[in-house]
């Protein structure tokens, strides 16, 4: 029986195939092609998103059910002196780390591209960073930091006659000591898009310039950086983005077996470490929703920055 | 001036040799930590106090008893494996999507692509709560599938492979149909091969993001033996906090396919970074 009611569904299916048009042929085509897909976002991007506001308004420690408190959550970040302390972190990483790694990334680009001699090679040694895994890197540099005899940067200081440094073991220079890696591992993609983006910049320009009698540095600021604010523009907000999110390096470089990861006392702490010990080992779900909230309003404001800066151009 | 101009760039410029030469010296500087983390892999313990860059006797005796132990080939080899199944999803579902929405005409194609490209908005860390949240209710906690998940499609992804195949010429695909192929042999088997640039850009980034991801197979998964590389060192390097000639290793490990594949492959790489970086 079925066997023969399923023959019959496919003949019939034969049939209004046949009799579909080429273009509504391919609407199926198409949808068919989507329906994975769509279902995919539907379901592990646009309803979590939702749901991390709902949560965002709830109190819920994953084991009762989720209790609507309405903007309680928010009013309890405002008035947590630990937010504020990651508050500031977050916007030290991202105002040292976007605008140092990328003079420095600039200035490499700008003359590698000039480079012929082993160009290739000097390149390589700048992109490798970028190609290693941040949780094995944090502990290499964690372990550069280390007081004499082991660390290395107390060895050269020492060997130089300069005072031993506490960088991790500090409240000021943690924050700075996590950061540095981080700007390393970053440098070697800058360098190279910065790159793509001078090449890019039409030789004719340069050619007139030069014909002109332009000094380098005109060039530069007249001709080379204003062509080159798409690229720069980009860069900004991608390493933004990325130095808001900054997460590996931190907990790999602070933890302890002895107390929580972003210390010392909350120094080096950014926005998604509070996010994940709110969440993961206090288990206060709505309050680290909230948080991601936060975390989500403050990259919103960074992205449409960056569609103004580009309309201007 | 420009007859002045040749003979003047091929004097020797003191400036020049300077740049090159603080240029390379940078570029060294920057392998350093690469360079005394492989050094210090090779050292044994009662030399790593002695700061001499080579190790007076290499040896591989680190290797041999981080790789013993057994827990660091099964983190390699999850890592691994997640790796190649979440790029291979990629390259598939991204590619397909972006296909569609390139060179299919229908109702509802810019609404889809547009809600797409709005998860792009959403930083991931937003999301990790109610990923968790529905890995505890399906079960998904604790398991490969459940590290995986979220990653099997990006928006990212989907965006770069579209803006490849507009440039596929459409008389191509119409030739094709002419000649009876459907329209998934037409994506596979004609549009697709036109497009390799592209999909082995996102397979780099795809893979490497991957590779070295952290805090989602952190957060969901609880049993060693799941854990994926990276995570996988963070708990051993804590547990051996002073052994760091063991750290060293575990972290060259976890470095070494990277590097290698990229010393093989370095000018698709850097090619396929800028692709997908300036065109995503």
């Amino acid at each position: 029986m079925n066997v023969s009611s399923s023959r019959v569904d496919a003949r019939s299916g034969a049939r209004l195939w046949s009799g579909l048009g080429m273009r509504q042929k391919q609407v199926l085509w198409a949808w068919s092609f989507l329906a994975v897909p769509v279902l995919f976002y539907a379901v592990v991007r646009f309803y979590p998103t939702l749901e991390a506001f709902w949560i965002a308004t709830t109190n819920w420690n994953l084991l009762t059910k989720p209790s609507f408190i309405g903007m309680a959550n928010f009013k309890r970040l405002m008035a947590d002196p630990v937010f504020w302390q990651v508050f500031r972190n977050t916007a030290l990483y991202l105002l040292l780390g976007t605008p140092i790694s990328l003079l420095l990334a600039f200035i490499i680009a700008y003359h590698l591209d000039r480079v012929r001699f082993l160009h290739g090679f000097i390149r390589a040694l700048y992109f490798l960073p970028f190609l290693t895994t941040a949780a094995a890197m944090a502990w290499v540099w964690r372990w550069f930091y280390q007081p004499v005899p082991i660390g290395l940067f107390n060895n050269i200081l020492a060997w130089l006659g300069i005072a031993q440094q506490p960088f991790l073991r500090s409240t000021t220079q943690s924050l700075p000591a996590v950061l540095a890696p981080a700007i390393w591992a970053g440098l070697g993609f800058q360098v190279v898009i910065f790159m793509a983006g001078l090449r890019a910049i039409p030789t004719t320009y340069y050619e007139a310039a030069r014909i002109d009698g332009v000094s380098n540095w005109t060039i530069l600021r007249r001709i080379t950086l204003p062509l080159l604010k798409p690229t720069i523009v980009f860069l900004v907000v991608f390493s933004s983005i990325g130095f808001l999110r900054i997460f590996d390096q931190v907990y790999n470089m602070t933890s302890q077996t002895s107390s929580d990861p972003g210390g010392p006392l909350n120094a080096t702490k950014p926005l998604v470490l509070m996010i994940y010990q709110t969440a993961f080992s206090s288990f206060d779900m709505g309050y680290a929703a909230a948080q991601t909230v936060v975390l989500f309003l403050v990259l919103l404001a960074v992205s449409l920055l960056q569609l103004r800066l580009l309309r201007d151009r | 001036m420009s007859a002045l101009a040749s003979p003047m760039a091929l004097r020797f410029e003191p400036g020049r040799v300077i740049a090159w030469l603080l240029l390379f010296g940078g570029g060294l500087l920057m392998v350093t930590p690469l360079a005394f983390m492989f050094a210090t892999s090779l050292k044994d313990s009662s030399e790593i106090y002695d700061l001499a860059f080579f190790p007076a006797h290499p040896t591989l005796e680190n290797y041999v008893t981080v790789l013993s132990d057994g827990r660091f080939l099964r983190w390699f080899l999850n890592s691994f494996g997640i790796a190649t199944v979440v790029t291979l999803s990629n390259v598939f579902f991204d590619s397909l999507v972006g296909y569609t929405l390139a060179k299919f005409q229908f109702r509802g194609r810019y609404l889809v692509f547009i809600a797409i490209l709005s998860t792009l908005m959403i930083p991931t860390e937003m999301l990790v709560i109610p990923w968790y949240v529905m890995a505890k209710n399906f079960g998904w906690l604790d398991s490969y599938w459940g590290i995986m998940f979220p990653g099997m499609m990006t928006a990212f992804g989907t965006f770069l492979m579209k803006q490849f195949f507009e440039t596929v010429p459409n008389d191509f695909l119409e030739a094709a149909r002419i000649d009876g192929l459907n329209e998934f042999a037409i994506f596979w088997r004609i549009a697709l091969p036109l497009v390799t640039p592209a999909l082995s850009a996102l397979a780099i980034f795809t893979f490497l993001s991957n590779w070295t991801a952290f805090i989602w197979p952190l957060i969901v998964t609880t049993s060693k033996e799941l854990y994926t590389l990276p995570v996988g060192l963070t708990s051993f390097a804590v547990e051996s906090q002073v052994q760091w000639e063991l750290i060293m290793t575990g972290a060259a490990l976890a470095t070494l396919p990277t590097l290698t594949v990229f010393l093989l492959l370095q000018r698709y790489i850097v090619r396929g970074v800028v692709l997908a970086g300036l065109k995503g």
